[in-house]
């Protein structure tokens, strides 16, 4: 709580709700500081970007808010609620769903397999209820993904795209209203690029609030709306994407220094 | 062609080329023992001779599949039968029924316990499941000669020994029979509600010929495993003309059914089964998934503590003794049944019905070598070899698909 004056000062709109506020976060592992006090916020239908290079944090201050790793230091809020995630299981029932960067599927299951796992649906008899599964995961993945029709493939042999929808819709099928897309693209083609972002862009605007963490500016000035800035563990700054360009994102992602900074040193 | 109607019968290759090979290996090993080995009474025999490397192979399935290994099941098993013949033998007296019946909850609990402590080296205290085990093959063999410092433990109660499938240890024709109908009731109740179920769903069935074909084949497989075992003369019971009557199903057999039936359920129909095959096909997914990873990988030493544990009672029984030197090699019949049944080392894949499939195809070279006087040694060469022709033949069909 002593650290609260140090808050950044809100930069979304304030007739927004807000979905998750991060305060002071920090988590180490042995005497490496991999998160150092970060603030971070997250409104209704809007999509926040955390930007950094490899190492800089992201993926385990995201693991710290998908319930992973539980945080050393500092306070989650979701909801306006203080929430403490002790495990994957308590994030996701607050609301709150992750796209790892390795998708996290079993190569061995099939799509519902996957779709469904630590939360399989179950009969009367405590069973696993398989042919409702499969029938609720071709509803939520044809919404995503209208030619997908091989979903009782195992994973493995589901191309770069399929494999994604799976990840996505496992995301969605919860009716999540916070998202964690960790480099949902850096494995696909363009075309399958194309089709995640269009998703990112209709989940905000039916009010789901999402960060993305991703390496490629051209995705995250389309689809952002803020962005969040990380090195070494600390965050350099916070931009709104309409008052900067990719170049200075970039200088900021490389130097550690917001652009007026850089210009005065 | 033939594997396009293996696909319209939706059959599993693995488990069906498992059935052929099976089935060529009895008729050539008849020929050569000149229709020995197709006897009801040696076919009898084989089916006893599976039941200990099969119950295990059904446990060591999930263990593989999770990406650990037991090295310590046949140590295991000479311990827990040891423990087992000295209640019996020594702290109640000779024929008491409550001896018997006490050393196989002692066994049971022994094999959970020292399953326990197993798995809570390796999932709690991160040592590798192969060393772990491999300690535990050498103290539990050592344990075994402990208990009654090497001697022999016998003899071991009447009744008990019916769970070996010797003297008295088949439940005879009808009931062999009565549970043959049921089986095969059981195989068109099974085909109707998967197919009620699909339709619900809106999924087309596969076309009602190939459903009553494969109904046929199950049925068949149940009357002519009923019907062989119905025909093995029981010497030691004869009718008013002095004729054996027949055997019926042998009692470890139904153990081993019980078993095989209980495990391809959890592993196809519960969560737990799904974890542990999401684990072994991801153990990170499965983390970040909110699995109960830990816990997982402990439970399934105890798993095949207590399976190595009902091993070694069928053991016993049917040596009517308890000795130390039982189970040898065991572990590695077991993990070779597992294996030649489709279980992959790499994780995620792997079959009950095949580990089952495996140990009767070890049993059955094995039984047949015997008849044909080929020596141990020879035996286990031979072994060997089919085990590294059925995993080339694994790579070379992975290749293909």
């Amino acid at each position: 709580m002593m650290q609260m004056e140090q808050a950044p000062a809100p930069v979304a709109p304030a007739d927004r709700e807000a979905f998750v506020q991060m305060r002071q976060i920090v988590k180490r592992f042995g005497g490496l500081v991999a998160v150092n006090h970060v603030d971070l916020d997250l409104y209704a239908g809007e999509c926040v970007g955390v930007l950094g290079h490899n190492g800089a944090g992201k993926t385990v201050l995201i693991k710290v808010l998908s319930g992973v790793y539980v945080p050393d230091e500092g306070s989650i809020e979701v909801h306006g609620k203080p929430v403490s995630f002790r495990t994957p299981h308590d994030a996701q029932a607050a609301g709150i769903e992750t796209i790892h960067q390795s998708l996290a599927l079993a190569d061995n299951l099939d799509g519902p397999g996957n779709l469904f796992l630590g939360r399989e649906l179950l009969t009367p008899w405590r069973t696993l209820d398989s042919r409702r599964m499969e029938y609720e995961a071709r509803n939520v993945i044809n919404r995503l993904n209208p030619n997908f029709r091989n979903i009782l493939d195992p994973v493995l042999r589901m191309s770069g795209g399929q494999r994604q929808s799976v990840a996505i819709a496992r995301a969605l099928y919860f009716n999540a209203r916070i998202l964690i897309m960790d480099e949902p693209c850096a494995a696909l083609g363009p075309a399958e690029t194309r089709m995640v972002l269009e998703t990112i862009k209709r989940l905000k605007a039916e009010g789901i609030g999402i960060f993305l963490i991703s390496h490629e500016m051209h995705d995250v000035f389309e689809v952002c709306d803020r962005a969040t800035v990380m090195k070494n563990g600390s965050v350099v700054g916070m931009v709104h994407m309409k008052d900067v360009t990719p170049d200075e994102v970039l200088q900021m992602i490389i130097q550690g220094k917001r652009p007026g900074q850089a210009q005065a040193a | 062609m033939l594997s396009g109607l293996l696909a319209r019968l939706r059959l599993d290759p693995r488990l069906s080329s498992m059935v052929a090979a099976l089935i060529v290996i009895a008729i050539v090993l008849n020929v050569m023992t000149r229709g020995l080995f197709l006897s009801a009474e040696n076919l009898y025999n084989l089916s006893i001779q599976t039941c200990v490397i099969a119950v295990m192979a059904c446990g060591m399935v999930y263990v593989i599949v999770a990406r650990q290994i037991d090295l310590s099941v046949g140590s295991l098993l000479a311990f827990s039968g040891m423990a087992a013949a000295w209640i019996q033998t020594r702290a109640f007296p000779p024929g008491a029924t409550t001896g018997w019946v006490v050393s196989i909850g002692v066994a049971l609990l022994l094999g959970a316990a020292v399953g326990a402590v197993q798995g809570a080296l390796v999932a709690k205290m991160r040592i590798p499941a192969f060393i772990v085990t491999l300690a535990g093959y050498l103290m539990f063999r050592g344990a075994a000669f402990l208990v009654s410092d090497g001697q022999t433990l016998a003899p071991l109660h009447p009744t008990y020994q019916a769970l070996g499938g010797g003297v008295n240890g088949a439940i005879g024709v009808v009931p062999s029979i009565v549970l043959g109908l049921l089986a095969a009731a059981w195989v068109f109740w099974h085909t109707w509600t998967g197919r009620r179920d699909q339709r619900r769903y809106g999924i087309e069935p596969a076309p009602i010929w190939v459903d009553m074909l494969k109904g046929a084949l199950m049925c068949a497989a149940i009357a002519g495993f009923v019907w062989t075992m119905c025909l093995a003369p029981d010497f030691t019971n004869v009718d008013e003309a002095g004729n054996p009557r027949g055997r019926g199903i042998g009692v470890p057999v139904l153990i081993l059914l019980v078993i095989a039936g209980f495990m391809t359920f959890v592993a196809q129909r519960t969560r737990y089964g799904r974890y542990v095959f999401a684990y072994g096909g991801n153990p990170e997914a499965a983390l970040l998934s909110g699995l109960p990873t830990t816990w997982l990988v402990w439970s399934l030493f105890i798993l095949t503590g207590v399976l190595a544990a009902i091993a070694s009672v069928i053991t016993t029984a049917r040596l009517g003794s308890g000795a130390n030197s039982i189970g040898q090699l065991a572990e590695l019949y077991v993990i070779s049944a597992a294996v030649i049944g489709g279980t992959s080392f790499a994780g995620g894949t792997g079959s009950v019905p095949g580990a089952v499939l495996g140990a009767l195809l070890i049993q059955t070279l094995d039984n047949g070598m015997v008849l044909l006087d080929v020596s141990s040694p020879m035996r286990q060469i031979f072994i060997g070899i089919v085990l590294i022709v059925s995993v080339w033949f694994d790579v070379v069909y992975q290749k293909r698909a």
